[in-house]
């Protein structure tokens, strides 16, 4: 079992090849569609952003509501291409890592490749189960959003596949190889 | 003439909603096993496990089994010799889903304008299908769609030249590309035949069929049986990461048609293959 330190350094990145299942433990902030239309935007004006996003992992996942006495709800992730638009923009402010689930656009594995990052994937429809290694979980940014507010989380073994490492390379280019 | 009161519909609508996001319905479940035993990739394998194991941990500690617990989707079939009493049978339905979702902890994940995108903060409003029947019922049929696969659905107007392969073409090259963004291992509701809406509307209704249950109509059987066969050699996989599982099913139907068409659509569902049924 190959543990994860959060928040990540490149120099650990490097050690990461696509296919293998590590565990993450530390911290990291969740974001989706419309937090990051506002980071970017916040960028795009010049503002200040509301997390450090220096050196972060971020989560595309929108959980569900928790339970009273339960830390967080269900909390997979959600399909990560539609934050293709906004991630080189993020990973230049020195965004590390992400976790979602499915492919990435070229254009971002390529921005992954340059800024040393890495892209995980979770389980897809498995929020049940990720929400068991969620430790804490607060919201930081944007409140009005709902689900989709920034919140910080800690996790525990939380696990992923490494899905596109620092090479830029792909776990699902082999199906894509085969059939494209 | 029966009359039924449609708070009977509103609570109904409400159980289902809780009901369908902790716990799937016994075909799924036994889906999911039979594709465990079948599957022979290692690391399908696992991933199939954590998925069945991710099912029990979310009825025993009653968190959603996906944390997109969906946009509401009601089939309502009312039979004829029904007299609403009570209300507005629309809003009952809207009723339901409003409480379900906020008793249920569930995540509400519908924006009122797709443009300007403001939360409606209550799920609502579902999206309905009528249809007037013969009889003194009503029969609900509820799916919480998620979108990571209801986005990689598509609509082809192909010609009538394109024939029984194009559609089968169709079909598995909608498969290819959703790959693993629609959380496979899917199942895949097919709708040929009728006008543009008609194959969406048939393609939707076939994820509210029992998984793993065969068409009734002969062609539509058949285009089930070689649809599995060919998505499978995709080997796409559970999550995308390679294996035999990239399905749990094909659920097809076929419509007549005009003599210039040949619509086909394609509607995926993840492996939380959500459906609920009543009666009242």
């Amino acid at each position: 079992m190959k543990r994860i330190q959060l928040p990540l350094t490149k120099e650990v990145i490097q050690t990461l090849r696509i296919g293998e299942k590590v565990y993450l433990n530390g911290p990291m902030f969740t974001g989706r569609d419309a937090a990051h239309r506002r980071l970017v935007e916040t960028l795009e004006r010049g503002e200040k952003l509301p997390i450090p996003i220096n050196g972060i992992t971020i989560f595309y996942v929108g959980p569900s509501p928790a339970r009273p006495g339960q830390i967080i709800g269900s909390a997979g992730p959600t399909t990560s291409y539609r934050m293709d638009d906004y991630t080189p923009r993020l990973l230049e402010e020195g965004l590390l890592g992400m976790i979602g689930k499915g492919r990435r656009s070229s254009f971002v594995r390529q921005a992954i490749r340059e800024h040393g990052a890495v892209y995980f994937a979770a389980l897809g429809g498995a929020g049940a189960l990720a929400a068991q290694a969620i430790v804490s979980a607060k919201v930081v940014a944007y409140p009005d959003l709902g689900a989709e507010a920034i919140h910080a989380l800690e996790v525990k073994d939380f696990p992923v596949v490494v899905a596109v490492d620092a090479t830029g390379a792909s776990v699902y280019e082999r199906e894509e190889k085969t059939h494209v | 003439m029966r009359e039924i009161n449609v708070n009977k519909v509103r609570d109904a609508v409400e159980k289902m909603c809780i009901e369908a996001n902790l716990a799937l319905t016994e075909d799924v479940q036994i889906a999911m096993k039979n594709a465990l035993e079948a599957e022979i990739n290692p690391l399908a394998k696992e991933v199939l496990e954590d998925l069945i194991k991710n099912e029990r941990v979310a009825s025993e500690s009653k968190v959603p089994i996906c944390q997109d617990t969906g946009m509401a989707v009601v089939f309502v079939d009312l039979g004829q010799e029904v007299a609403l009493v009570g209300g507005s049978l629309e809003e009952a339905i809207h009723a339901g889903v409003r409480t379900g979702y906020e008793k249920g902890y569930l995540r509400k994940s519908v924006v009122k304008s797709p443009i300007t995108r403001v939360n409606t903060k209550d799920n609502t409003p579902a999206v309905i299908h009528y249809r007037v029947v013969a009889g003194n019922q009503i029969r609900l049929r509820f799916a919480p769609k998620g979108f990571g696969s209801e986005n990689m659905g598509r609509l082809g107007m192909l010609k009538p030249s394109d024939g029984r392969e194009g559609v089968l073409a169709f079909v598995v090259e909608t498969v290819r590309a959703a790959g693993p963004n629609a959380c496979p291992p899917l199942v895949i509701g097919v709708g040929v035949g009728g006008t543009m809406e008609k194959a969406c509307l048939l393609a939707k209704e076939q994820l509210l069929r029992n998984v793993g249950e065969p068409a009734m109509e002969q062609e539509a059987r058949e285009l089930e049986e070689e649809l599995m066969e060919r998505i499978e050699a995709l080997d796409i996989g559970p999550q995308g990461f390679g294996g035999k599982t990239t399905a749990l099913a094909v659920h097809a139907a076929l419509f007549p048609t005009h003599i210039a068409g040949l619509p086909v659509c394609v509607n995926i569902n993840c492996h939380v293959a959500r459906h609920r049924e009543r009666v009242i």
